[in-house]
């Protein structure tokens, strides 16, 4: 069966069909109850779950995580909700040093089914700590899986699949784009969580971006459909990284440009771009670029739209790697 | 005003930090039996006995341990020296059911949950990073980082209350672990919040042992610990930390609480830490003799001994006796520390993740070549 749904709806979808299928699921956060979260992604689930299994906590980020740790090892499967990307650091210890390393420490003997979701990224006209892109800093720990969706589809499916994963997952939601409407089919799980996809076939340049910038990579390749023919991926699983496809993709085009809101200087941009030079060194015509936020903190909202790689910069990207 | 303020503060300070602390005391350091209005134990002779026996294995294993890193067979060693009263009282005070989530010097208490005191040695000799089941042994792993694992404690502990398993004398109970510098970290002070709010089934049991390394309790805190609690809402409670008999009567009784779904205690258990924060800390460059021996005469063993000589409970073959076991125990934890194998290098790359991970299978595989290639090359 197929609905349209926001990414925020299909969130929501996804979680409650979750909470259905195990009772040990558990949501936990910040206003996720009777509020329904400040993003609404929560919407509904306390009424219909109860106050036992979505759970309206103290308001300390780092308890939330914390006790979802003490949960895990009882045999829950929480569920935790950052309200915003810039507030996640005062768990930073009880993510890093607590949930990755605790299925090591223990010799496989501890599991951390934890999902930890967090709606990150800018264009919403925030005030500062509600703009951030964090995923290199969790991608860089071992122990932990980093996974954003794009679209409504993947938001139903990959949340469903990161709680049901025995391991600990880092769930990036691109929040402004939490209003975006896409086809969901509730009917058949279609793709791997940790698999990246080819959104967009094309044949000159390939163009690799994930979470937010999916949309506005398809929107480049769209604006410049009848001079260049470019193929989008989205990496949707940020650890580990799935780049088969994008070393097939980057061996066909011989050129490359990675595309993503957080600062460039050790990103996920350098990361696919050693690997991609590793792997694909005969393959390239052109050096890999990145189009990427630059390396200052998030700025004010009034001046965003320059920080946050658009349309234009992506075609710009592009046109240098042609330009080589 | 304001200097004035500052003036009286300092002066309330100083004051306060003078007298002997009042706690809850059943056994004197001279070995006298006194009463509490509160608190009581109804111990047997042979279990009087037993906790003497628990006390001296204790101390003598982990001397052991000391020891053994001294000659070079552990990387590290965080004694409890001076502490074993509040480890085998609290540890005794557990049901079977219970569990615990302890710092990383709780060798006490894993000792009587009846756990193989080798199973924490892997960490201090650095073959393993001193991973057990939680689940198995009623007893999570050590933690490094301080008060971390007072959240897990009270997550735990909430899960308890959601399984059901609190609000009868059978329920369930936590007791989380940590020391007077852990009260100045942000985790322990969210852990009262979590518990108190939601009524979790948690004992906070605070080994004040008045040093974190070297700085001294009043770097941590103006009131007394076990004050703090009352800001939480939930009771507080000092016990003399070096009687074992007062230990076990506060911390049933606290246990008992919880498990009736009467919410989280505080327990400050005020003793002192006899030997060094680790074998890589030198306390004489922060604290004096004479205090050391002050406290040497609240010995937690001594009195111990003293109460049972005087109640004719023990002769001198019964320590004898217990001396020899815990010699004997301690030449068992050695023979086996030295013959624990190194971990492959392989190793290094199990369990990151459950479910498994591309990008370690590439490097173990590429890892695993690379070692290979030096086979036979005599590297």
């Amino acid at each position: 069966m197929t609905e349209t749904l926001t990414l925020g709806k299909a969130l929501n979808l996804g979680l409650r069909r979750a909470l259905e299928r195990d009772d040990k699921v558990l949501i936990m956060g910040e206003d996720v109850g009777k509020l329904g979260g400040v993003f609404r992604i929560t919407d509904g689930l306390q009424k219909d779950f109860g106050e036992e299994r979505v759970i309206d906590t103290p308001l300390a980020e780092s308890g939330i995580i914390g006790t979802a740790v003490g949960l895990a090892i009882r045999g829950y499967r929480p569920v935790c909700e950052i309200q915003f990307d810039g507030f996640v650091y005062p768990a930073y210890n009880q993510i890093v040093s607590q949930v990755a390393k605790m299925h090591y420490r223990s010799q496989g003997k501890v599991r951390m089914p934890i999902v930890i979701r967090i709606p990150f990224g800018g264009g919403i006209g925030a005030v500062e700590h509600h703009s951030e892109s964090p995923e290199a800093y969790f991608a860089h720990t071992a122990g932990l899986k980093v996974v954003t969706c794009a679209n409504a589809g993947d938001a139903y499916w990959m949340i469903q699949q990161a709680i049901a994963s025995d391991d600990p997952i880092i769930f990036l939601e691109p929040k402004r784009r939490y209003w975006e409407k896409g086809e969901v089919d509730t009917s058949a799980e279609s793709y791997p969580l940790h698999a990246t996809r080819v959104v967009r076939a094309g044949t000159d340049c390939t163009v690799v971006a994930y979470g937010p910038m999916v949309r506005t990579a398809l929107d480049a390749a769209s604006a410049v459909e009848d001079e260049r023919s470019l193929e989008v991926i989205d990496l949707r699983s940020l650890s580990p990284l799935d780049l088969g496809p994008v070393y097939e993709s980057v061996r066909r085009t011989g050129r490359l440009v990675v595309v993503h809101e957080a600062p460039s200087n050790l990103g996920i941009g350098a990361e696919v771009a050693a690997r991609v030079t590793e792997h694909c060194f005969y393959s390239l015509e052109a050096p890999v670029l990145r189009v990427t936020g630059f390396d200052t903190p998030y700025p004010a909202a009034r001046v965003e739209e320059d920080f946050l790689p658009d349309l234009d910069r992506v075609l710009d990207g592009v046109d240098r790697t042609f330009g080589w | 005003m304001a200097k004035g303020d500052v003036a009286r503060a300092r002066t309330t300070r100083g004051a306060k930090s003078a007298p002997a602390p009042e706690f809850v005391q059943l056994l004197t350091p001279e070995g006298e039996r006194v009463d509490h209005p509160t608190y009581a134990v109804d111990f047997t002779d042979e279990e009087y006995r037993g906790l003497y026996r628990d006390l001296v294995v204790v101390r003598r294993l982990d001397a052991e341990a000391t020891a053994l890193q001294r000659q070079g067979e552990l990387g590290l060693w965080a004694s409890l020296l001076g502490q074993e009263a509040a480890q085998v009282g609290s540890g005794r005070a557990l049901r079977v059911h219970d569990m615990v989530f302890p710092t990383y010097r709780e060798h006490g208490v894993l000792y009587c949950r009846g756990i193989d005191p080798i199973m924490p040695l892997g960490l201090f000799r650095g073959v393993d990073q001193g991973g057990w089941d939680p689940n198995q042994f009623k007893f999570s792993m050590y933690t490094i980082v301080i008060g971390a694992q007072t959240l897990h404690a009270t997550g735990y502990a909430m899960g308890v209350a959601k399984d059901g398993k609190v609000g009868s004398p059978d329920g369930e109970a936590v007791i989380a672990y940590f020391g007077d510098g852990a009260t100045s970290q942000g985790d322990v002070n969210e852990a009262f919040v979590w518990s108190s709010v939601f009524n979790a089934p948690i004992v906070f049991f605070c080994q004040n042992n008045q040093y974190a390394i070297s700085e001294p309790l009043e770097r941590q805190t103006r009131v007394p610990l076990f004050q703090r609690a009352a800001g939480f809402g939930f009771p507080g409670v000092r016990v003399d930390g070096n009687d074992v008999l007062a230990v076990y009567a506060v911390t049933r009784d606290a246990l008992d609480n919880a498990r009736q779904g009467q919410g989280p205690t505080l327990i400050e258990a005020y003793t002192y830490r006899m030997g060094a924060h680790t074998t890589s800390d030198d306390p004489t460059r922060y604290r004096i003799a004479s205090e050391v021996e002050a406290w040497q005469a609240k010995d937690p063993i001594k009195r111990v001994r003293a109460f049972l000589e005087k109640q004719k409970l023990a002769d001198s073959a019964f320590f004898d006796a217990v001396d020899e076991e815990a010699r004997a125990q301690a030449v068992h934890l050695r023979e086996r520390v030295l013959a624990m194998p190194d971990p492959q290098p392989l190793s290094l790359f199990d369990h990151v993740y459950a479910e498994g991970s591309p990008l370690l299978d590439e490097q173990r595989e590429q890892f695993g070549a690379y070692l290979a290639s030096f086979e036979g090359s005599g590297h």
